[in-house]
């Protein structure tokens, strides 16, 4: 057995929720950039993710890559109705918050700022957690996707109607339940095959 | 899931062609369309390489039977039994969803701002009986993906290299880690459709 596990190279490791760009260092080999077939390639959907060892890694397993990522946008990037863009990377973000996921967090923490232009209440949520108080849509967005996320599920028909008091359809709500989900997935494969890095001073 | 083609989410929520939920889940379409591909390909895979169904069903009815998803996981351990797995493996699997399950998701974070957060929670050791049954390849998988679904924020090299030393390769670890975190998605939108759907 020829496979090992990586000791990744010297680097701070971040100790607080962020909404900085982090690195992200493979626990596992990666595929090399040139021993990816077409098939590789193709499971990457977005040719610049060759860059990114994270889906380089997962492209050992080239269809459940591809059908992953494929969920992924159709849930966060289709634009027809439904919960606003900002408020989905809200559940993201609080979803990863919750598990403890600064990698992911980061991410969808810049995305739900740049969405929503609350960079306070974004910062507020990564700084004090899921309970703190970002005003009832929000909080309900927040309360909802942490109910999700609890293992066994907390989640029961006092979010919904939140939700709905909180004024989003069926089709919003779908979304939250979708979003929160989804960072159930994308956190546990971050946080088990690699691990954050801050990002040098340029 | 009565096929391998069958909608499994549509199957576990009870979501029948024309119903409310049937017109929501059709105005994310590729969502639907690319959960139930990640289905095929992590339980009824092309190139299933060096991860057999035993433990793709295995793991996947001890993922649904940790998150207390009862029908869930009986729908896993139905695909388990159809795969041809012997009675012992099955009461094994059952054996250790009753051994392993907790609340979570609790763990520790890096020392500094985020310590006061840390939160102790027990890490899972399959009992010696169960080990026995299981084998030492998946009794590695499930301490795995006990950790996985309960305090993922605990994960280190040390839970990879465990899952080297029982045999799994790399490749394999990215399929483990996938059918995992995976389920995590999708039970979670079986229990959010659900119970949107008994709040018409």
């Amino acid at each position: 057995m020829s496979d090992t596990v990586l000791k990744p190279p010297p680097h701070t490791a971040p100790t607080a929720f962020t909404r900085a760009q982090l690195d992200w260092l493979p626990w596992l080999e990666p595929l090399a950039p040139e021993a990816l077939t077409p098939r590789h390639i193709a499971s990457l959907v977005d040719a610049a993710r060759v860059k990114s060892p994270y889906f380089r890694l997962l492209a050992r397993d080239p269809d459940a890559l591809e059908a992953r990522t494929r969920t992924d946008k159709d849930i966060f990037y289709n634009p027809d109705a439904g919960l606003p863009r900002a408020e989905r990377e809200l559940a993201a973000a609080a979803t990863s918050r919750f598990n403890g996921c600064l990698y992911c967090a980061s991410v969808h923490a810049r995305h739900a700022a740049t969405y929503s232009k609350r960079e306070d209440d974004v910062d507020r949520l990564l700084e004090s957690g899921v309970e703190t108080d970002l005003g009832e849509r929000w909080n309900a967005i927040v309360a909802a996707s942490v109910a999700l996320t609890a293992t066994p599920s907390a989640f029961g028909p006092e979010h919904v109607d939140r939700l709905r008091r909180a004024g989003l359809d069926d089709l919003a709500i779908s979304d939250v339940i979708h979003a929160a989900a989804f960072f159930n997935w994308a956190n546990r494969l971050m946080l088990s095959l690699g691990e954050p890095a801050a990002t040098p001073p340029s | 899931m009565a096929s391998t083609d069958a909608d499994v989410i549509d199957a576990l929520v009870g979501i029948t062609p024309g119903s409310a939920l049937d017109a929501l889940r059709a105005r994310r379409p590729e969502a639907r369309a690319h959960a139930q591909a990640t289905y095929r390909a992590l339980f009824t895979p092309q190139a299933p390489g060096d991860v057999t169904a035993h433990e793709r069903f295995a793991v996947g009815t001890f993922v649904a039977g940790l998150h207390g998803a009862t029908a869930i996981a009986a729908a896993y351990a139905k695909r388990l039994a159809e795969s041809g797995a012997a009675a012992a493996l099955r009461d094994a699997v059952d054996a250790a969803i009753k051994e392993a399950t907790t609340h979570g998701p609790y763990g520790r974070y890096p020392a500094g701002p985020l310590s006061g957060e840390d939160t102790a929670g027990p890490v899972y050791r399959v009992g010696a009986a169960t080990r026995e049954a299981l084998g030492a390849r998946l009794a590695a998988a499930f301490e795995h993906t006990h950790m996985l679904v309960f305090h993922p924020r605990d994960a280190a090299p040390p839970s990879l290299q465990a899952l080297l030393d029982a045999g799994w390769s790399t490749t394999d670890i990215v399929t483990l880690s996938q059918i995992v975190a995976f389920l995590s998605f999708q039970i979670r939108v079986v229990i959010g459709l659900r119970t949107l759907a008994g709040r018409p």
